[in-house]
């Protein structure tokens, strides 16, 4: 299994501040990884390090095994779409072509089909003529996810996508980027709800202060003693029959 | 309503503001003279018609194009509906090189102020594509914009200040008002060649503006060439600029308004406001011109006093309703 996506100990420094040190990371086709670490640990600067978006000091990020930073940006689309934290939209365009923008590629007709379909796939096909700006923030985020999804990249990276979204469409969301990896394709996402991200993703990576300090099965990344030093929680994760929760309080 | 559509709709307006503004006018026709112009463009009707009116409104439209067109072009990359060429300090710079120009007694020169003008809108052109090489955030294009208007605003002052002669000072003046009294056929030729690289400029770079509309990374990580479509952007609008004002002084407003006044025909969509927004520019220029020279003053009154005394209530209106949004 080849990676999709490999970080190989990316530093980044801003200033005199460390943003991300020595990170490491690979990602292959078929599985959700997710990117956990509290607020400020540098989760955001790990992706955009990684999408070749912020300059690395040191270390270097492959993307389907070719130098981020060698790609054009045709080719670099191709490989990866992102779906990045700012939701905001400057035109209240229709949905349809929002979710077109994914689809940059194609041609006008062929892109509007693709947005329409990706559309119908995350449930707002109702939705493709109405404005962005006129949508509560739920159907925004389904119109964002299918503009990610029209990207038809093997690799698929959002960050925090069920941020202010309520329970049924944080599972939605997830379920959709579950089924693309089902299908093939590689994602990886950055999450706060940790119990979340232990229920949906294959695997955990969790950063604090710039370092990947525990990776691999949720259990495992997600141990007592990686709760309590890195999310100073005293808590474990506990399997019910909708998958693990975590339940936790405060150290 | 398809773009083409909309398009063709708007020339047929666009053509009937012309047709008024190069029939109406200070002197007053009867139809006979209106006849013997058509018939014999060498009688003094003909004379009015032809070699007064018609330029001056063909460079009216052009100018009202080009602004309208970098409006559109500087309100998509900047990713805000309240920027317009001036925003971004290309006008002020192009004033000061028409009054830098004017000052030094080259008005004798045939088309030294206009080059003069046209060379100060690309360089103010040039350092807004370099910064916007270095920053990406169109915040900071925005700040450097206002800082650039505002240096260029306190050296045309210098200018003013320093000027030997109260003729030149009435001269700057009158050419910062704007106008496009007395112009003829070679001074809408000579605007055309820059307005027309510019437009292909805008338009060429129209794709990467609606990238722009989810945002800065989310279009860096698109397949466009960003960086690329960013220079022809600010480039393309900078070109139009300095081209309308070399052709008319210092017209504000145009730019800004033209492209709201089609926004919602073209459903917010960047790319497709462009060209509707060129001939919303041209209209209204056509039409602020013809107001200009139908409203009875002892002066005829100056196209720049007439776009600014409806275009900046219009502004403040528009802030308004963008606060308003903003808030909710």
């Amino acid at each position: 299994m080849s990676a999709l996506w490999t970080l190989e100990t990316l530093s980044v420094r801003q200033g005199s501040k460390t943003v991300l040190e020595a990170a490491s990371l690979a990602v292959a086709a078929g599985e959700v990884v997710g990117i956990v670490g509290p607020n400020g640990a540098g989760k955001t600067s790990l992706l955009r390090a990684g999408l070749g978006l912020l300059p690395v000091t040191a270390g270097r990020a492959l993307l389907s095994g070719q130098a981020v930073g060698a790609l054009k940006p045709e080719q670099r689309a191709r490989l990866v779409g992102y779906l990045p934290q700012e939701r905001r939209a400057a035109w209240n365009l229709p949905a349809r072509m929002i979710a077109a923008l994914g689809a940059g590629d194609l041609p006008e007709a062929k892109a509007d089909a693709l947005a329409r379909a990706c559309l119908a796939r995350v449930g707002a096909g109702d939705l493709a003529e109405r404005g962005v700006l006129d949508m509560s923030g739920g159907e925004r985020a389904r119109v964002l996810l299918a503009r990610l999804l029209a990207t038809r990249a093997p690799l698929l990276v959002a960050d925090e996508p069920v941020a202010g979204l309520d329970p049924d469409a944080q599972l939605l969301t997830l379920d959709l980027l579950r089924a693309e990896a089902a299908g093939g394709a590689a994602v990886v996402v950055t999450l706060h709800d940790l119990g979340l991200a232990a229920r949906t993703c294959h695997r955990v990576v969790v950063i604090s202060r710039g370092r990947v300090v525990a990776e691999g099965a949720p259990r495992e990344a997600l141990s007592k003693t990686v709760l309590a030093d890195v999310f100073g929680l005293d808590g474990e994760l506990v399997d019910t029959p909708a998958g693990l929760v975590l339940a936790a309080r405060r150290l | 309503m398809s773009l083409i559509r909309l398009c063709l709709l708007m020339l047929l307006v666009l053509a009937a503001a012309v047709i008024a503004a190069v029939a109406l006018g200070e002197t007053p026709l009867a139809w006979g003279q209106y006849v013997q112009a058509l018939t014999h463009p060498g009688s003094p009707p003909g004379e009015v018609l032809w070699t007064i009116r018609a330029p001056r409104v063909a460079v009216a439209a052009l100018v009202g194009a080009a602004l309208g067109l970098a409006g559109a072009t500087m309100q998509g990359l900047l990713r805000n509906p309240l920027a317009d060429p001036g925003v971004l300090g290309v006008s002020a710079v192009s004033g000061l090189g028409a009054a830098v120009a004017i000052s030094a007694g080259l008005a004798v020169i045939p088309g030294a102020i206009e080059l003069s003008a046209l060379a100060g809108a690309l360089v103010a052109g040039a350092l807004v594509v370099a910064l916007a090489a270095r920053f990406r955030e169109p915040e900071a294009l925005i700040l450097f914009g206002v800082a650039l208007s505002a240096f260029g605003g306190a050296l045309t002052a210098l200018v003013f200040n320093l000027s030997p002669s109260p003729v030149a000072m009435a001269e700057i003046l009158a050419w910062l008002m704007g106008s496009v009294q007395n112009r003829d056929a070679l001074d809408a030729l000579r605007a055309l060649v820059p307005m027309a690289i510019g437009a292909a400029l805008c338009v060429r770079a129209g794709e990467g503006l609606r990238m722009l509309t989810l945002g800065e990374e989310a279009a860096r990580m698109s397949a466009l060439p960003m960086a690329r479509l960013r220079v022809y952007a600010v480039a393309g609008a900078a070109l139009l600029t300095g081209a309308a004002v070399a052709a008319a002084g210092v017209i504000g407003f145009v730019g800004l308004a033209a492209p709201h006044l089609v926004r919602a025909l073209v459903r917010d969509d960047p790319k497709r406001i462009l060209w509707p927004s060129a001939l919303a520019g041209a209209l209204l220029l056509v039409l602020a011109d013809l107001a200009a020279r139908l409203i009875p003053t002892e002066q005829e009154l100056k196209l720049g006093v007439v776009t600014a005394l409806f275009g900046a209530p219009a502004f403040a209106l528009l802030a308004w309703r963008a606060a308003r949004s903003w808030r909710s």
